[in-house]
């Protein structure tokens, strides 16, 4: 049986894969993607009698935090939290990320909502996946406006955690701390390597194990389609309507 | 003598005076709508929005409306409804201050006012351009011997007080303890601030402090300064346990707000 997939369920099945290996992931605002990963991420480890947790900051169900909006980043700090999601109005070359707005500041020319709580978590959680759906140059560019939280810090700044992935509707890339620069992992189908170099705002490496993104198979949609969606409806309403029409 | 005081909506918006730090709780805390569009009619000025860490509806609401001059936040947005429209026109047009943050900087601002401390150290943050643009943050060696590393950058925040503090809860008690559940947060706010006002659903006739499950889960009633009972008073936003936000309501918000003059008429209809 051939599935009809769609862009985001492929996304939530890119970043579940990415997974596998956490006791706890955490999920914060306006990432219905992540957090739906993470859940299906979940759902999934239990068939393989592990118990993974997940937090979702914005909904009171899918939360393990009764500490007040600061457990996150104290929980985070303590080491409890072994991914977490940033999103950039831009990301660059060396991971930097910016979520304040464009040009230059505080003399802004479009103003986005702000830093939330990047300038800590990227710094002490282990596995930082960056995802931002649209990828273009006006996304992916060679140097951020604002760091709102940079991707690699001096030498003496306390730094446990860092950028690991990046995934786009188009690919997803491994970030090599060593040489500050990310490198091409996985590639959509529908996309070439000499289009993408086109696209992307900064230069990048391919990896020479470089595969497709793979599909979700039908076990995975079931579980993400049945189980997966009304949960995510608890949190994000207008998503869950959109993709899954409930 | 009754153990609190049982206040009119327009008597705590009366508290608020021009120029005030007004503390404003996250979307999932309990946002205090009604009182808010209260202070937007009563036309108060240059109101300094400290923000634990982010706002929506609420700060774009007053910001819109002429009654900001500064806000310290970590994120001014829509959620699920994208950005805050009269925000982000603002900032664009240098109307307002905004001074950049991040979450975990604006808790620890006002948790060395609990203390009563005058700085509390963060790591993170280092390194970035929210860091070189906050003149008012320093950073210093790690001076312990006995803990962390001793060359060791180590930010550190000023303690902020809050002039002011209102929110919305479910419920009081018959002394005046606040029902907040596990939104921790809204203790750490009114602790850090001069003054504290709560409109509420409703005031039960019962003591949460002969339980300790609800004793755990109130704001005892020695940090409120008074308690207004307000119907749907986080309206349309969300009281968490008890109803959920009217998502029809703030999509209609977020189409109006993207003018100018569509804010205005969305305004003179909803006050």
């Amino acid at each position: 049986m051939i599935l009809d997939i769609q862009r985001e369920e492929l996304l939530i099945s890119q970043l579940a894969d990415l997974l596998k290996n956490d006791k706890h992931v955490a999920v914060g605002a306006a990432s219905p993607i992540p957090g739906a990963a993470a859940l299906l991420a979940k759902e999934e480890a239990k068939f393989l009698n592990k118990r993974l947790r997940v937090t979702i900051l914005h909904s009171n169900k899918y939360n393990n935090f009764t500490d007040g909006a600061r457990e996150l980043f104290d929980c985070a700090a303590q080491g409890r939290i072994d991914t977490f999601f940033l999103g950039g109005v831009q990301i660059d070359g060396q991971a930097n990320i910016n979520l304040v707005g464009t040009g230059e500041y505080p003399k802004i020319k479009k103003r986005f909502p702000g830093s939330f709580g990047s300038a800590l978590m990227y710094f002490v959680v282990p596995q930082i996946i960056l995802f931002r759906e649209e990828h273009s140059p006006r996304t992916l560019v060679k140097k951020v406006d604002f760091i709102s939280a940079p991707g690699v810090s001096e030498r003496g700044v306390y730094r446990p955690g860092g950028p690991k992935y990046l995934l786009t509707n188009s690919a997803l890339f491994k970030f090599n701390k060593n040489l500050q620069k990310f490198s091409l992992f996985k590639i959509n189908e529908k996309e070439t390597v000499k289009n993408l170099i086109k696209v992307t705002g900064f230069d990048f490496d391919v990896d020479n194990k470089i595969s497709q993104m793979s599909n979700p198979d039908t076990n995975r949609i079931n579980i993400l389609r049945n189980e997966i969606a009304p949960m995510v409806s608890e949190f994000y309403p207008e998503f869950a309507n959109r993709i899954w029409g409930i | 003598m009754k153990s609190f005081d049982e206040l009119s909506l327009k008597e705590i918006v009366d508290e608020v005076q021009d120029g005030f730090i007004l503390g404003i709780p996250a979307d999932y805390s309990g946002v205090p709508m009604k009182f808010t569009k209260e202070l937007i009619k009563k036309g108060v000025k240059n109101l300094k929005l400290y923000c634990l860490p982010l706002t929506t509806i609420q700060g774009d609401m007053l910001i819109g409306s002429g009654c900001v001059s500064e806000i310290e936040a970590a994120a001014v947005t829509l959620g699920e409804f994208g950005m805050a429209p009269r925000f982000s026109e603002a900032v664009e047009n240098g109307k307002i201050l905004i001074k950049d943050s991040t979450c975990p900087a604006l808790h620890a601002q006002l948790q060395a006012t609990e203390k009563s401390v005058p700085f509390m150290p963060l790591r993170g943050v280092i390194g970035s351009d929210i860091q070189k643009h906050r003149k008012d943050w320093h950073v210093i060696e790690n001076p312990m011997r006995s803990s962390g590393v001793r060359e060791e950058p180590v930010l550190l925040l000023p303690a902020v007080q809050l002039d002011i503090l209102v929110f919305h809860a479910p419920c009081s008690d018959r002394n005046g303890n606040i029902q907040i559940g596990r939104r921790r947060e809204l203790a750490t706010l009114a602790h850090a601030s001069k003054k504290v006002f709560v409109t509420v659903e409703k005031i039960l006739d019962i003591d949460f402090f002969e339980d300790e499950l609800s004793a755990a889960t109130c704001l005892p009633a020695l940090y409120v300064n008074g308690i207004s009972i307000v119907k749907n008073g986080a309206w349309p936003c969300s009281l968490p346990g008890v109803y959920s936000s009217d998502n029809e309501e703030i999509k209609k918000y977020s189409l109006a707000a993207k003018t100018e003059e569509g804010f205005g008429e969305y305004m003179r209809y909803c006050l």
